[in-house]
């Protein structure tokens, strides 16, 4: 009977890490290597003024919401209500990193949706979002007032991601001052 | 079937026309070749299994331009593994890192096979202690 313990054990084995592989959520999710690091420093043009910049420097200090989107992604239409919510809460700055987007198509984007963002950050060839480990948009960095990333969103936010991740974090970010 | 041979040489002659990166990024063969293996290992984060040499998504076309800016700074290979590792983490390279995170994606091969040798040899061993005679035989496999 001993001789059958092993393979038994062998299969149970299997079958759990393909449990757990299959469970996992989001198989294109990826850690950002950036949670707990401090986050990349940026410098852009502004969106809807590209002689004014904004970058780091305008959230030093403050724990802020920085969001990536391109009208291109259906996925940020999704989100951008809940954007427009949060922004009118009040609780946290919000900036954006407009992605490899058009100009006039952005600027229609914010014109008809509404603008949620304090400004949006004009990345047209996409050299910040490599910097900031961006591959689908939309993703959102919760940035501490220290400048490290608390947490990273892939995919659109919602209030329930909200309170369940941005929130009990937003307290300790503001702490870590 | 002579035509037939020369459209298929045909149609491998021209295939690597249908490549993504068309324009040739260095006049040193040297740093093209360097330029061409680098983003061969780099997976396109945006279409998972692609490397960004073979991807046209305009995420891979933006990395091929940044280790494009890497290679011409004068950057070693391992310093371009390290921006696209800081930024993006291991899983960005085809190729992982022999690190104390990968040791074991390099060394579960081995010791599969060895565990299956092994076994092999163990139930080889058991088998060679059987009577050969077909009637005990029989009785040793039901034991």
């Amino acid at each position: 009977m001993s001789r059958y313990v092993l393979p038994l054990v062998a299969v149970i084995a299997l079958i759990v890490f393909l449990v757990i592989g299959l469970t996992r959520g989001d198989p294109r999710a990826l850690p950002s290597p950036y949670i707990g690091k401090p986050a990349p420093q940026f410098e852009l043009p502004q969106l809807k003024d590209l002689a004014a910049t904004v970058g780091s420097e305008d959230f030093r200090g403050q724990v802020a919401l920085v969001n990536v989107w391109a009208t291109w992604c259906v996925q940020c239409r999704v989100e951008h209500q809940f954007l427009m919510d949060l922004a009118a809460q009040g609780s946290i700055p919000i900036y954006g990193i407009n992605w490899r987007d058009t100009r006039p198509e952005a600027l229609r984007w914010l014109q008809q949706l509404g603008d949620p963002y304090i400004a949006s950050g004009f990345d047209v060839d996409g050299v910040v979002g490599i910097d900031w480990g961006v591959y689908g948009a939309p993703e959102s960095f919760l940035v501490g007032a220290d400048g490290v990333v608390l947490f990273k969103q892939l995919g659109p936010l919602n209030w329930q991601i909200w309170e369940s991740d941005f929130v009990p974090l937003i307290a300790s970010g503001e702490s870590s001052q | 079937m002579k035509r037939f041979l020369i459209a298929a040489i045909a149609m491998f002659a021209v295939m690597p026309v249908a490549a993504i990166d068309k324009d040739r990024a260095f006049d040193d063969p040297v740093l093209q070749a360097r330029y061409e293996k680098i983003i061969a290992e780099v997976r396109c984060l945006k279409c998972q299994n692609q490397s960004i040499k073979d991807s046209n998504v305009f995420l891979a076309s933006d990395l091929r331009r940044e280790i494009r800016r890497l290679i011409a700074e004068g950057k070693s290979d391992v310093e371009i593994e390290d921006f696209l590792v800081a930024r993006y983490g291991e899983f960005a390279l085809y190729r992982p890192r022999t690190s104390g995170k990968t040791l074991v994606l390099w060394i579960a091969p081995f010791l599969l096979v060895l565990f299956g040798g092994y076994a092999m040899f163990r139930v080889l061993r058991h088998r060679m202690t059987l009577p050969i005679n077909d009637d005990n035989a029989t009785k040793g496999q039901s034991e």
